[in-house]
C-alpha cells in the first residue's frame, strides 16, 4: 500500500484524503480521484485489489457476515418450512387472516426488528441476564427473525399449490396433516430452495438489524453491510462501494452454489 | 445439501463468539470511533492490560442511553453538562475529563454568509442564520449537536423557532452529517478528528477556528455498579484508569492524521 | 374378518352453489362383478364416486360399508384418478411410499412394490423419475401402487380418458387382472365401449340421479329407461 506524504498527495489532487493507517485497510490500491465515472471504476479495481490481496480486514468481515446470515437462513429455515406447510395445508378459522399477516410480514423493517430485538436483550430487558447484546449471537437471532416470515410465505404458496394438485391422491391413500405436509415439503424440495434464497438475500442485505443489535464493533460483530455505512459515514465512498461489490460477489457466489447444487440433485433424482 | 459447514458454523457463532477472553464493552461517540483513535490506543490497552475493549460508536445521548440501560461498562463522550447528570443520577462513579479537542465551522469555499477567516464562531452563526444560508445540523442529541445548539443560544439565536428551510436536521452522525453538507453546500460544525479523516469534502473548507466557545472536552465515566450489579468494575476501572495515566496520555498524544494531533490528554486549562 | 362389502348407498344427495349434483341414489354394491357407474359427462358419476371413497361428504343421505366404521373402511380401498397424481420421486419410491403409508413392515415394502410393478409391466422403470413418465406409464404405475395395497375395493374414475387407445387397451387389461385376483372394481366411464368391454353390471347415471341399474348384457341389448336407450344410441347432450 502507497503511503504519500502530505507534498505528493497534493500534487496529484489528493490533498483531503487522510491517512489510510487509520483505517486498516491493508489491500487497498491508492485511490486516484477523479469524476464520479471514474470512481465506480476506481470501486471495482478496489474491490478486486481486496479479493486479490486477501485483505485481513475483508475476509474478517466477510467470514462474519456469511457466517450469521447463514446461521439464520437454516434457524429460520428450521422454523418457517413447516410454519408454511402447516399453515397451507391445515384449515382453521382465520387462516386466510394468517395469510396475510405473514405476506405483510415479509417487509418488516429491518431497523424495527433490530430495534424489538435490542429492547429484549438490553440489560434493562427481559432477556438481559443472558448477556447476548452486541454479540454475533443477537445480530443471528435479529436475522432469523426478520426473514422467517419471508421463507414462511413463500413456502406456504409453493406448497399450497402442490396440495391443489396432490391432495385428493394423498388423502385417497390416507395422507392428511402433518405427514402431508411433510410429504408436500420434501417434494416442492426445488422451488423451496428460491424461498430459502430469497430469505439469505435479505439477511446478507439488511444493516439496520445488525446494526443495532450488534452494535458494529470491530472485530467482534462488524459485517459487510454495517462496515459499507461506515465507511460511507467516513466520507471514504470508494471504499464502501468496493466492500459493495465484494458483498454483492459473495452472495452471487452463494446463489450460484445453490443452484448448482440444485441442478446436479434434480438430475441425478428427479 | 451438505449441512456440517452451516452447522459448524452455526456451533461456532452461536455461544456468542469467543467469549474465552476479557472484555469491557464502551459506549463512546461517532467523533472518536470515526476518527481513528481507538484503532490507535486500544491495541496499546489491549496488549499491557489483556483486555478487550469493544466500542459501541453512537450519539452522546445514546451512548449515555447505553449506560443508563446497564448495556456498558463505560461511556466516553463529550458534553460535560450531560454527563454530570448522569453521574448525579447514579448511573456512572465519577466523571474524568481525559482529553480534548476542538470544532471547527466548515463551509463551501463560495462562503455566501461570508464568514471566512473569522475567530468568532458567534458571529459567523449570526451571519449565516441571517444570510439564510444552508446549514447542516447533527440534530441527533449528540455532544457536537448539544455544542451547536448552545452556540445559537449564546448568538442570541432561538434556532428551534427561528430555523427555516435552510436549516437542515438531519438527525445522524457526524460523518453522515458531513456528506449531507458536502453535497448541499452547506455550512455545517464538526469536531476536528472527524473532519481531518473525512474524504468527501466537495467544495467545503474550514472557515472559522480558534474560538474559545469551540473547545470540546471528552470525560470518561465507569458506569455504576449500584445501579448495574453486572458491570464489569474492576476491568471498566483498569480501562479509566489507564486513560487518565501516562501510558494513555502518550497513545492518546501519538495519534496523528496528516501529521496533526486531534486529541489533547487531560483537561483544557483554559476551559471555561 | 368381515368383508368391506357390500357397499349400502342410502338416499345419497349432493348439492353445490345451490345446484343438485346428486340426486337420492340408493343401490347396493355386492362383491364379485365388475360394477361400471355409466353416464354421460356431468351426470355426478365422478362426485358419486368421490362419496363412496369418502374424498367428499354428502350433503344428504349415508354411505355404509356393511357395519364398518369409516377410517377401517377407508384402509381397504383405494382409487385411481384419472390423472395420475405421482409424488416428486422415482417409480419404485413411490409405491413403496403408499406402503408404508399403509404401515406396511418395512422389510415387505420393497418385495411388495416390485411384484406390483412386475404385474403393470412397468419394472423396467422402477428408478425412473416417476414425473417424466409418459401418460399411460404414469396410470400404470398408479395401478400398480394401488393393487400394492391389496385393496378389497378398488375405485377408478376414467382411468383411461387422457390416454391414446393402446395405452387404453393396456390399463383396461390391468383392471381385468386386479378383479380377477380378487379386487372388487368399481369404475367410472363415459366410454361406451369401455363399458361394453369390462362392465359385469352397469350403474347408469342421468343429470343425477340412477336411472337404472342391470347386469351389462341385459343393459346393452334391452335398456328399459329412455336415457339409457338415447345414451347407448349415442344421442344423448354430451354437455
Amino acid at each position: 500500500m502507497l503511503a504519500l506524504d502530505r507534498t505528493s498527495r497534493s500534487a496529484i489532487g489528493l490533498s483531503h484524503v487522510g491517512d489510510r493507517g487509520a483505517g486498516g485497510w491493508t489491500g487497498r490500491l491508492a485511490p486516484s480521484g477523479g469524476t464520479p465515472l471514474n470512481a465506480i471504476a476506481e470501486a471495482l479495481l478496489g474491490a478486486l485489489g481486496l479479493i486479490a490481496t486477501r485483505d485481513a480486514k475483508l475476509i474478517e468481515i466477510a467470514t462474519l457476515s456469511v457466517a450469521v446470515s447463514l446461521s439464520a437462513v437454516l434457524l429460520a429455515s428450521l422454523l418457517a418450512l413447516p410454519l408454511g406447510a402447516a399453515v397451507a395445508v391445515a384449515r382453521f378459522p382465520g387462516r386466510h387472516a394468517l395469510i396475510v399477516l405473514l405476506n405483510a410480514l415479509m417487509g418488516l423493517p429491518p431497523v424495527v426488528v433490530g430495534l424489538v430485538v435490542y429492547l429484549l436483550l438490553s440489560r434493562a430487558g427481559p432477556l438481559g441476564e443472558l448477556g447476548l447484546l452486541f454479540t454475533p449471537t443477537a445480530m443471528v437471532i435479529a436475522q432469523t427473525l426478520l426473514i422467517l416470515p419471508i421463507i414462511a410465505a413463500l413456502a406456504r404458496q409453493g406448497v399450497e399449490d402442490a396440495w391443489i394438485e396432490y391432495e385428493e391422491q394423498l388423502r385417497s391413500l390416507g395422507v392428511t396433516g402433518i405427514a402431508a405436509a411433510a410429504t408436500l415439503l420434501w417434494d416442492t424440495r426445488y422451488s423451496l430452495v428460491t424461498a430459502v434464497l430469497a430469505g439469505l438475500g435479505r439477511a446478507s442485505a439488511e444493516v439496520g438489524a445488525v446494526m443495532i443489535v450488534g452494535g458494529n464493533i470491530d472485530g467482534v460483530t462488524r459485517v459487510m453491510t454495517t462496515a459499507i455505512a461506515l465507511e460511507t459515514s467516513k466520507g471514504d465512498l470508494t471504499l464502501a462501494l468496493s466492500l459493495g461489490i465484494v458483498l454483492i460477489l459473495l452472495v452471487l457466489l452463494l446463489n450460484a452454489a445453490a443452484f448448482i447444487v440444485k441442478e446436479s440433485a434434480q438430475r441425478r433424482y428427479g | 445439501m451438505d449441512l456440517r459447514p452451516i452447522l459448524l458454523a452455526a456451533v461456532l457463532i452461536l455461544p456468542g463468539s469467543a467469549p474465552a477472553k476479557d472484555f469491557i464493552t464502551v459506549a463512546s461517540t461517532t467523533s472518536t470511533e470515526q476518527s481513528g483513535l481507538f484503532k490507535h490506543i486500544l491495541p496499546i490497552f489491549e496488549q499491557e492490560t489483556g483486555i478487550q475493549v469493544r466500542v459501541v460508536a453512537l450519539g452522546t445521548g445514546q451512548a449515555l442511553d447505553l449506560g443508563r440501560r446497564g448495556d456498558a461498562d463505560v461511556v466516553l463522550v463529550h458534553a460535560k453538562a450531560l454527563e454530570e447528570q448522569f453521574v448525579a443520577d447514579g448511573f456512572g462513579v465519577q466523571r474524568f475529563e481525559v482529553m480534548h479537542n476542538d470544532f471547527i465551522l466548515v463551509g463551501p469555499r463560495s462562503d455566501p454568509a461570508g464568514v471566512r477567516g473569522g475567530a468568532d464562531v458567534v458571529a459567523a452563526l449570526r451571519k449565516i442564520a441571517a444570510a439564510r444560508a444552508p446549514f447542516v445540523s447533527r440534530g441527533d442529541r449528540s455532544g457536537t449537536h448539544f455544542a451547536e445548539l448552545e452556540l445559537w443560544k449564546t448568538a442570541g439565536i432561538d434556532i428551534a423557532a427561528d430555523k427555516g428551510p435552510w436549516y437542515r436536521d438531519t438527525g445522524s452522525g457526524m460523518g453522515p452529517t458531513l456528506n449531507t453538507a458536502s453535497g448541499l453546500n452547506a455550512y455545517a460544525l464538526t469536531d476536528r478528528g472527524t473532519w481531518i479523516s473525512f474524504k468527501n469534502r466537495g467544495e467545503l473548507t474550514t472557515l472559522v477556528e480558534g474560538d474559545r466557545r469551540l473547545f470540546n472536552q471528552y470525560g470518561v465515566i465507569l458506569v455504576s455498579a449500584s445501579a448495574h450489579p453486572h458491570v464489569k468494575t474492576k476491568l471498566g476501572q483498569a480501562f479509566v484508569d489507564w486513560l487518565l495515566s501516562r501510558r494513555g496520555r502518550e497513545a492518546i498524544a501519538a495519534f496523528k492524521v496528516d501529521g496533526e494531533q486531534l486529541f489533547f490528554p487531560g483537561a483544557d486549562p483554559r476551559s471555561r | 374378518m368381515s368383508s368391506l362389502l357390500p357397499l349400502g348407498l342410502d338416499e345419497v344427495g349432493f348439492r353445490a352453489s345451490g345446484r343438485v349434483i346428486l340426486d337420492r341414489v340408493s343401490a347396493e354394491v355386492i362383491a364379485g362383478p365388475r360394477t361400471v357407474i355409466l353416464g354421460a359427462n356431468g351426470a355426478g358419476k365422478s362426485v358419486l364416486m368421490r362419496i363412496c371413497h369418502g374424498l367428499l361428504a354428502p350433503t344428504s343421505g349415508a354411505v355404509h360399508w356393511n357395519e364398518l366404521a369409516a377410517p377401517e373402511a377407508a384402509r381397504r380401498q383405494a382409487m385411481v384418478f384419472q390423472r395420475p397424481v405421482m409424488l416428486r420421486r422415482s417409480a419404485l419410491a413411490n409405491v413403496e411410499y403408499a406402503l408404508k403409508v399403509a404401515r406396511v413392515a418395512p422389510t415387505d415394502r420393497r418385495a411388495r412394490a416390485v411384484e406390483a410393478l412386475e404385474n403393470v409391466g412397468v419394472r423396467h422403470l422402477a428408478d425412473r423419475p416417476a414425473r417424466v413418465l409418459s401418460g399411460g406409464e404414469q396410470q400404470r404405475l398408479a395401478l400398480a401402487r394401488a393393487w400394492a395395497l391389496r385393496p378389497e375395493v378398488l375405485f377408478l374414475d376414467e382411468p383411461t380418458a387422457n390416454l391414446d387407445p393402446s395405452a387404453t387397451r393396456e390399463v383396461e387389461a390391468i383392471i381385468a387382472a386386479i378383479h380377477a385376483a380378487g379386487t372388487k372394481v368399481v369404475m367410472t366411464t363415459h366410454n361406451l365401449g369401455q363399458a361394453r368391454r369390462l362392465a359385469d353390471e352397469i350403474l347408469f347415471l342421468h343429470a343425477g340421479r340412477l336411472t337404472e341399474r342391470a347386469p351389462a348384457d341385459a343393459f346393452f341389448e334391452r335398456p328399459v329407461s329412455a336415457e339409457a336407450a338415447a345414451f347407448i344410441k349415442g344421442e344423448l347432450p354430451w354437455t
